[in-house]
């Protein structure tokens, strides 16, 4: 990773990463005012994070590293149970934990 | 002119509100902190990540494109597309806080996190007679115990991160945390089409040019989810 982007790049994206999340949070606020946002981009807006999450972890889930891309019984199992979780509990603490449980537990029994 | 009792009482709501969430905020910056260090960054850049951007799901995006080589306008892009909710928390607030002072409201935007947000957004709804001056401190007071705990995390995160050996499957601690941060959110139709398309659309575009799957994937899943709901609604008043 250090050698493909070289120590500028790193730091170039790290501080682009956090001046265009400080305009994001900034927008409204201080520069556009009290002018309401249309309906149509907030029904966009709703559904970015569960629109670019899903996409980043799918290809980890089916596809890991750590097995040199052979989809892995434990893995899939722990993910699985990390949704479950998520979706019962409603807590994202109470997923992580549940998920991790699944993980050292299937690699465990399966090895 | 300023009631001190008052700010008092306000930032003091904010902070034992905002305790609860310690839990949350720290083992995931802890996550954070080992997952920069396994990718490869120093500790000086997992740092950086974390006070410059302060923004848990965009940094751990960042750190799985770039460990992947994606292309650094990708890397950017796709980051930034997971903070566009900021835009959202952003515009609620402005009615609260926005004729407070330039400088003040750079302090309300660098420390906007889910868990800032979602208690002055409650608190707000449940207090309006509150002054600016009263709300401002309530959100100071929710900050305390969230966001610089989140610089606390990830610090003993890059220094854990040497330490654990790798039968702990640290590679998935990443996904494991996405789905969690996900999870819980699929409680509509619009949400579960969203993630769905979200799903297949990264699994079909795999082949193409590191980051431009995920980030065509994520394109065709905004859509989705809006126009589901759009399609609802219409079901539902016809």
């Amino acid at each position: 990773m250090r050698d493909f982007y070289g120590t500028p790049t790193i730091w170039m994206i790290i501080v682009a990463l956090g001046i265009g999340t400080f305009v994001l949070r900034y927008s409204f606020l201080g520069l556009l005012g009290n002018r309401p946002l249309p309906a149509w981009a907030l029904r966009y807006l709703r559904y970015t994070a569960v629109a670019v999450l899903p996409a980043l972890v799918a290809p980890l889930v089916i596809w890991p590293q750590a097995t040199g891309g052979q989809t892995d019984p434990a893995r899939l199992i722990a993910a699985g149970v990390t949704v479950l979780a998520g979706l019962i509990t409603r807590n994202t603490l109470a997923a992580i934990l549940g998920g991790l449980a699944a993980l050292y537990l299937g690699l465990w029994l399966i090895g | 002119m300023t009631d001190r009792p008052a700010l008092s009482r306000a930032f003091w709501r904010g902070t034992r509100q905002g305790l609860p969430f310690l839990i949350v905020v720290v083992p995931f910056g802890v996550l954070f902190g080992v997952a920069g260090t396994e990718a490869g960054f120093n500790f000086w850049e997992v740092m950086g990540f974390s006070v410059l951007v302060i923004a848990g799901a965009s940094q751990f995006t960042a750190v799985q494109l770039m460990a992947d080589h994606t292309p650094a306008v990708l890397v950017l892009a796709t980051s930034l597309a997971v903070n566009l909710r900021m835009a959202m928390y952003s515009a609620s607030l402005t009615p609260h806080l926005g004729a407070a002072p330039a400088w003040k409201k750079a302090l309300v935007a660098y420390f906007m996190i889910d868990q800032s947000f979602a208690l002055a957004d409650a608190d707000y709804a449940r207090r309006p007679e509150q002054s600016v001056a009263e709300k401002l401190a309530f959100y100071a007071g929710a900050c305390l115990p969230t966001c610089p705990t989140w610089y606390v995390g990830t610090m003993a995160g890059v220094f854990l991160g040497k330490s654990i050996p790798p039968a702990f499957a640290l590679d998935f601690a990443v996904p494991v945390t996405f789905l969690a941060m996900i999870a819980p959110s699929l409680r509509s139709v619009p949400h579960l089409v969203a993630a769905g398309t979200s799903v297949i659309g990264a699994l079909v575009f795999a082949p193409l040019p590191a980051g431009t799957g995920v980030l065509a994937a994520a394109a065709l899943a905004m859509v989705a989810g809006a126009r589901t709901e759009i399609w609802l609604a219409r079901r539902a008043a016809a």
